[in-house]
């Protein structure tokens, strides 16, 4: 008799890719700017490390909220027996007025309304386990955030059927790539329930635009199924466009208390835009009524940590912080972004244009033998190997485009960026078609630039967030 | 169509059940001594509460352990960061450290063996995972902790069959009871995939005798089926009785490296022996690389927060603090259940001999109008309405007879356990039985203790740990 389930013995935790192969590589060998300068650079791991500093000067100026006091007096005791699966509602209070901040306040979110969970894997998850049986499907516009794989099927049961984008229009959600995707489930006899996709994208960097937001809702209206929306990059917006999240939308088009509000739901986290993929801090915020009582008994099996709700309900109320904070984190994000984009560019490397996330969607298209994915594999072990840059491969997010890659900027000092362009521009220039094919596309930047003034948003950002086990 | 998952529109939750009344009461009048003193003292409650000052004076003279700092250092970014399914090493190796020292450092823990979880509920639940697929069953003693039937059926589809312990033998576990129940699964048409027990027991507050240790390892062996030991409580033994866990027994009988000891499985948690249950720490513990590896990558949907980890680490580090924690803790459980042990016998109710646990198994079925559930409904009612006291009824904890409850003594202050005997007292004198029954308690226990004599264990103690949600 077999005495492991299959989850244990088959490979639905997804982590048998290739992809991983990256991973392992820089545990052996890891950069360091003393120790080891000739190491490997992370360049694969979407974390924000740009503002710590913040952070640290307020927990320095407000002591009893990591030391479990408040006004100087112990909580130590009520906080270790807090296992209120509801969650501290000085907590979710701050949770729900952090995230009508990160929208320009222009919607409300009902702290009643939200469920917390440990990180946004445990909250998708427990979502899934909500909306799909084992067998039926969600719809995601491909390229996608590769831990989806694991957290959306592996213990659910559920099916993801691809919604393919492709680059020919930045990479976004068309009517007839839902209706296709739709209708391949179909074939497949998989029942649909929803759409997922995350806003602004992982592992496209940008938002999406409020037409295709549009058209999510409509599609969901007609076919009566759910829409989820993970919005963990909501406060990396850093371009002049504000971001629009689904609840907007559903504002505008005065669907706030309808029925079709209720099968739209809303993911969030602290791990991307606090930089605290540490403290576990996630949370679904939902309008039905059944799927928050649900997902609130489901929390029990991942209930942040009082110490941290505790802490975290102390930093996020502080609003002179939290205003500060966002304005600043989304000013050095886009520097930050504008030294990556400049020092591929002058590898002759484009960089689709972006305006959110912790990374790039880098078109190495160029630089492929073939237009295949197995010589997108070479081209990465050359990248992982050759230049050690851990950057991460197309293929493991499900793009039905070789060539495309998710380069990170926010998990390393500027110098180190620096040194990893360079070690770039050296590989590119050292290869036969360096010198071909900078050339070409500096023509192709050029031309891409007259394109910047139709209004056309180059999508392209690689966000792997499978190192959340990093 | 079906729009959300069965999961939530059935009662799998387990929370529909009358005992949740019980709750919502205490939840609408809860006993104040100053604000609500005839209000309903919390008897339903497994926490223990009692050694608080301990934690609280260590944690003032190691104030950078919450503080996130490491010798004066803030170490904030590095913790904010650490999001390894691996765990903190560190904390790991302290909780294998602890584990080794509740059992008196007779055996060992592996800290590569140990997968951390977001309490013993989030580490139960993926050990189903692991061991069970949907439709499967794990064969438990009753009573059972109601909690499992949420924690261990409810997202993994997992089924449990009943191993049937009655008071003629104070509920032990033997070997025609363990035979019947894989009988009676084999009926049902269900795959037996393992045993779990709760040792010390849930909601019998004794632990298992080396006899039914033994019993289960040869039943388990001969099955070639798993055993999960749950030993949340092991360091709450109180008694002149060393705990003998179930690693005791393997090692006992040389099996340590043999292949049954691949199919033992430990689950620990710091809820009950620390009183941590809001800071969501649990562990799994098991001898099987493939269990380990698969359990480590579910520990995905339920890390234990690194804030949460670096305390701890820091607080179970301390050998001497450890030593002289587990040391009190044992005295002070061990004062305050004589306390309540003398109270029920004033009020002629006997209390089956327990050595550990945060709670005592009430025999209360001479109170019974007659010997059925309805009837220990009834009077629990009475208990919860009349005599305000919230305690928990056999019922839910799928006992097989009717008129046993589990009360608890160690998450309130002597003073209000004092009242809630008095008032219980009170309540039984009222009654009309109340005369005849006081004649026959006070019978019973002049023969319960001439038994005690011959060496049985009355294992009488009813834990609720359902209330991990309040």
């Amino acid at each position: 008799m077999k005495q492991l389930s299959t989850k244990v013995t088959s490979n639905g935790h997804g982590q048998d890719s290739s992809y991983f192969l990256g991973w392992e590589e820089y545990e052996k060998n890891p950069y360091d700017e003393i120790k080891n300068p000739n190491g490997m650079i992370q360049m694969g791991l979407a974390e924000n490390q740009l503002c710590f500093d913040l952070i640290e000067s307020w927990l320095v100026k407000n002591p009893d909220a990591a030391s479990l006091k408040r006004n100087g007096q112990s909580i130590f005791r009520e906080l270790a027996l807090f296992q209120d699966y509801h969650g501290m509602p000085e907590f979710k209070k701050a949770m729900a007025e952090f995230m009508e901040e990160i929208r320009g306040n222009r919607v409300t979110f009902d702290p009643k309304k939200i469920v917390l969970a440990a990180g946004s894997t445990s909250a998708n998850e427990t979502l899934m386990f909500c909306l799909a049986e084992p067998g039926d499907a969600f719809l995601l516009p491909t390229p996608y955030y590769p831990g989806f794989d694991r957290d959306l099927k592996w213990r659910t049961g559920a099916e993801i059927v691809p919604i393919h984008c492709s680059s020919s229009n930045g990479f976004q959600i068309t009517e007839s790539a839902l209706q296709q995707a739709y209708q391949q489930a179909e074939k497949l006899d998989l029942k649909v329930k929803g759409v997922l996709v995350t806003n602004p994208s992982n592992p496209l960097g940008t938002a999406l635009t409020r037409r295709e937001l549009n058209l999510l809702v409509d599609f969901i209206t007609s076919k009566n199924i759910h829409l989820i929306s993970d919005e963990i990059y909501s406060g990396t917006m850093f371009g002049f466009e504000q971001f629009i999240s689904v609840m907007d939308v559903l504002k505008d088009k005065k669907l706030e208390n309808t029925e079709v509000s209720k099968r739209v739901h809303v993911v969030y986290s602290l791990s991307k835009d606090l930089g605290l993929p540490g403290f576990r801090v996630g949370a679904i915020y939902s309008n039905d009524e059944m799927i928050v009582s649900a997902a609130t008994k489901m929390s029990s099996f991942g209930l942040v940590s009082s110490q941290t709700q505790y802490l975290l309900s102390a930093l996020l109320s502080d609003k002179k912080f939290t205003s500060q904070y966002l304005e600043e984190n989304q000013k050095r994000l886009k520097s930050r972004q504008r030294r990556l984009v400049s020092g591929l560019e002058s590898a002759g490397i484009t960089c689709l244009r972006s305006n959110a996330g912790l990374f790039c969607w880098v078109d190495m298209r160029h630089l492929l033998d073939t237009n295949t994915f197995e010589a997108e594999l070479d081209l990465w072990k050359k990248i992982v190997y050759n230049v050690k840059l851990n950057i991460s491969p197309g293929s493991s997010c499900h793009c039905t485009e070789p060539g495309w890659f998710r380069v990170c900027f926010a998990n390393m000092s500027e110098d180190t960026l620096d040194l990893a362009l360079k070690r770039l521009k050296t590989f590119v220039e050292s290869t036969d078609c360096g010198r071909m094919i900078s050339r070409s596309s500096h023509e192709r930047l050029k031309s891409l630039r007259k394109k910047t003034v139709s209004n056309w948003v180059f999508r392209v950002s690689w966000t792997d967030r499978v190192p959340d086990e990093r």
